[in-house]
This record gives structure tokens, C-alpha cells and sequence, in this order.
């Protein structure tokens, strides 16, 4: 499984410097595989596009947050790969699914793409509301609209390290509030 | 929610990150879980008064030596546990090389010695309060990793669980040494060995439910 390893690798790494746009471009190209091995995968438990799309969504999310546990020294393709079973073990555990598929060889696993773009269940909106407001705060000055991570601490009253701490810790509580309706809605 | 949307919201303004941050994270912690473990068995239990014999002191030193090794093993392998898709480099046999060497040693203690010793040998005097303290002192550590990892992505949970449960054991055993006045291999073999896997299974156990993400 050596398809792009290159190419998303170098995407990562720059990512992992912070440099924006090669880490959208990585997660763009991430989603892409994950969709069509989530699609695949589910499809035998007969589940359809949308549950494929909310566990894309939360492999998304967690790839984020466990980033710093990404070391450059090693491919990245298995370490993308083994959250993306993670998480597909677990959702199948949460949702009652009896896991009678059988579990991939890892040159299965994100050897496609799939591009049609997709919704998932979960509406960003409401989610965010249930954040405390600091947070949402943080998150929306940041995350959506875009501003410096100053111009958030001045909008949202707190430090900028809190504004830091904030848009991390929201969104973990977005990643749990997400991987708690899709067990909600599944069951 | 579209993912598109959700792939510009995470890439906004993202943050650089630092490196080797699970390694120094889990570094951190069994640190702090030796310090912790320490102070509570000087606390709780003091430092054995007869250091006075060579004898003494070699047996205390080779019974840190056996607990800071099943601890350095231990720990390398948790740092690959807790990182998804490491290469798992070290062999879990590589963990069971200490203990197959202290019950080689406990083997060869007793080879040299009569049989009436033996069960004098292995149960010392000491064997229950060494088979309560190791656990109950391995507690705080075991916490402390697990908080650790926690952070990391393990995604093998039973696995993790285990090994930090053998890292917290291990620590402990290392504190307990320093009390424990049973200078017999057969004894270090049976209940800092025996003690230190029952921390492993405990930790098997608790992993799943504690380290889930």
C-alpha cells in the first residue's frame, strides 16, 4: 500500500509545521479514502452512505486531534489505517453491529478514492451550541471565520493560550457529541 | 454537516505541532509514578535498617536491577502501543526476558540448596505483606501512565492496559526493594514475578475501559 504514501506524507509533515493548505489538501485527500473504504466496508452490514460519511467525519476529527502522535520518522498510511480500524471497531461495537466482517489486510484498506462529496448527520451549528461559550467562541473566530488566533483572544476575552486550549477542547467535545448521535441514531 | 466544511474548519489556522510529544508525555509520567511510589513506601513502610551487610546490599541492588529492567522493557514497548500504526519493533517475549531470568535464577538458588529450605526460601517471612504492597503501592503509577496514554492513541487497548499495568508493577516492585529485608531469589522470583503479572492482568482488564478514545 504504497498509493500517494509519498505525496501524502510530505502533506502531513507540512502540516504538522503548520502550514493550512498542504494539511487541507491531506485531509481532503484523506476523506476521499476513508469514504470509499467506509462505504465498502459498511455496505456489507448493509449500512448506507450516510453512516459511511458520519465515521469519515470522526476519523477526520481524531486524526486531527491525535496528530502529535503521527512520527514523521514512519509511513503514514498505516498510522491513518489503524485509526480508520479504530474507529470502525468501535462504531460497529457502539452501534450493536454483530463485527462479523472480516477485518482487511492493510493493502486493502484506502486503496480507493471516492470523491462524491457527502453530508454526514450532524448539523456543525447545533453542535457548536452545545459548547460552553468561550469555547464556541474560540472555535468559531478561528475555525470559521478564519481570524488570528490574537484577534480571537480579544474578541472572546481570555489569553491566547486559552483560546489555544479552547479550540482543542472543542473539538474533542465535538468529536464525543458526534460519536454519541451516530450511536443514538444507529440503535 | 458537509465534510468539506468540516475539512476547512480543522485546517484553519492549524496549529504546528511539536515533536516526539508521546514519548516525553509517557517519559513524564512514570517519573512522576516512581517518585509517587517511593515517597510512599518511605512513608508507609521506611527503608530497610539492616543495610549494614554486603550481603544486604547486593540483594537490594539485584532486586532494583530485575525491576528497573522489567521497567525499561516496558516502557519502550508502551511508547509504541501508545502510537498508532508503529512498527512494534520490540517482541512482547523481549517483556518476559527479566522474569525468565530472576526464575532461572530462583531455580538455581534452590538447586543449591536442600529441600527442607525450600519452602523457607520462597515464602520468607515477608510474602504477604510483599504480595499487598507491590499492588497497592503500583496503584498511583498505574493512574499516572494510564493518564499518559490516555493522550497518545492507543488501539490496542488490552494490550496498552497490560503493559502500563507491567510498568506500574515494576515501579512498584523497584520501591517495595528498598523495604523488603527477604534476601532469597526464590522469593524475589515467586512474589516480585507473581506481583508484577498480576499488575500486567489487572491492567489487561482495566485497558479497554480505561484507555477507550
Amino acid at each position: 500500500m504504497t498509493t500517494g504514501e509519498t505525496e501524502l506524507k510530505a502533506l502531513m509533515v507540512a502540516g504538522l509545521r503548520g502550514d493550512a493548505a498542504s494539511y487541507r489538501s491531506l485531509l481532503d485527500r484523506l476523506s476521499g479514502r476513508l469514504r470509499a473504504y467506509y462505504k465498502g466496508k459498511l455496505a456489507r452490514v448493509g449500512r448506507g452512505a450516510t453512516e459511511a460519511e458520519d465515521l469519515v467525519q470522526e476519523v477526520l476529527l481524531a486524526i486531527h486531534l491525535k496528530r502529535h502522535t503521527y512520527d514523521t520518522g514512519e509511513p503514514l498510511t498505516p498510522w491513518v489505517h489503524t485509526i480508520a480500524r479504530y474507529k470502525l471497531i468501535d462504531y460497529l461495537r457502539r452501534t450493536r453491529t454483530a463485527a462479523t466482517m472480516p477485518l482487511d489486510e492493510e493493502s486493502e484498506a484506502m486503496a480507493h478514492d471516492d470523491n462524491a462529496s457527502a453530508e454526514s448527520s450532524h448539523d456543525i451549528r447545533r453542535l457548536l451550541g452545545r459548547l460552553p461559550e468561550k469555547v464556541r467562541c474560540s472555535i468559531e473566530c478561528v475555525k470559521l471565520e478564519g481570524r488570528s488566533v490574537a484577534e480571537a483572544a480579544q474578541r472572546c476575552g481570555i489569553s491566547e493560550s486559552g483560546v489555544k486550549i479552547n479550540i482543542h477542547r472543542g473539538l474533542r467535545s465535538l468529536a464525543a457529541f458526534i460519536a454519541r448521535e451516530t450511536k443514538n441514531e444507529n440503535r | 454537516m458537509k465534510t468539506d466544511d468540516l475539512v476547512v474548519m480543522l485546517s484553519a489556522n492549524v496549529e504546528p505541532v511539536e515533536r516526539g510529544l508521546v514519548g516525553r508525555a509517557i517519559s513524564i509520567a512514570v517519573t512522576a509514578g516512581a517518585v509517587i511510589a517511593l515517597g510512599l513506601m518511605l512513608v508507609g513502610l521506611g527503608v530497610r535498617a539492616d543495610l549494614t551487610t554486603t550481603h544486604a546490599v547486593v540483594f537490594l541492588l539485584l532486586k532494583v536491577a530485575f525491576a528497573l529492567l522489567v521497567v525499561g522493557v516496558a516502557v519502550r514497548y508502551l511508547a509504541r502501543l501508545a502510537r498508532p500504526g508503529a512498527p512494534q519493533g520490540i517482541s512482547p517475549f523481549t517483556i518476559a526476558v527479566p522474569f525468565a531470568a530472576i526464575a532461572l535464577l530462583g531455580a538455581i538458588g534452590l538447586v543449591g540448596e536442600p529441600s527442607s529450605h525450600w519452602n523457607r526460601m520462597i515464602l520468607g517471612d515477608e510474602w504477604l505483606e510483599c504480595l499487598l504492597s507491590i499492588p497497592i503501592i503500583a496503584i498511583v503509577p498505574f493512574a499516572v501512565t494510564i493518564f499518559a496514554v490516555r493522550r497518545a492513541a492507543p488501539t490496542n487497548l488490552v494490550r496498552a492496559g497490560a503493559v502500563a499495568g507491567l510498568v506500574a508493577g515494576g515501579i512498584s516492585a523497584m520501591a517495595y526493594a528498598l523495604h523488603c529485608t527477604v534476601d532469597s531469589l526464590p522469593f524475589v522470583a515467586v512474589w516480585y514475578g507473581g506481583t508484577i503479572v498480576l499488575c500486567t492482568l489487572a491492567g489487561a482488564a482495566l485497558g479497554p475501559r480505561l484507555l477507550r478514545w
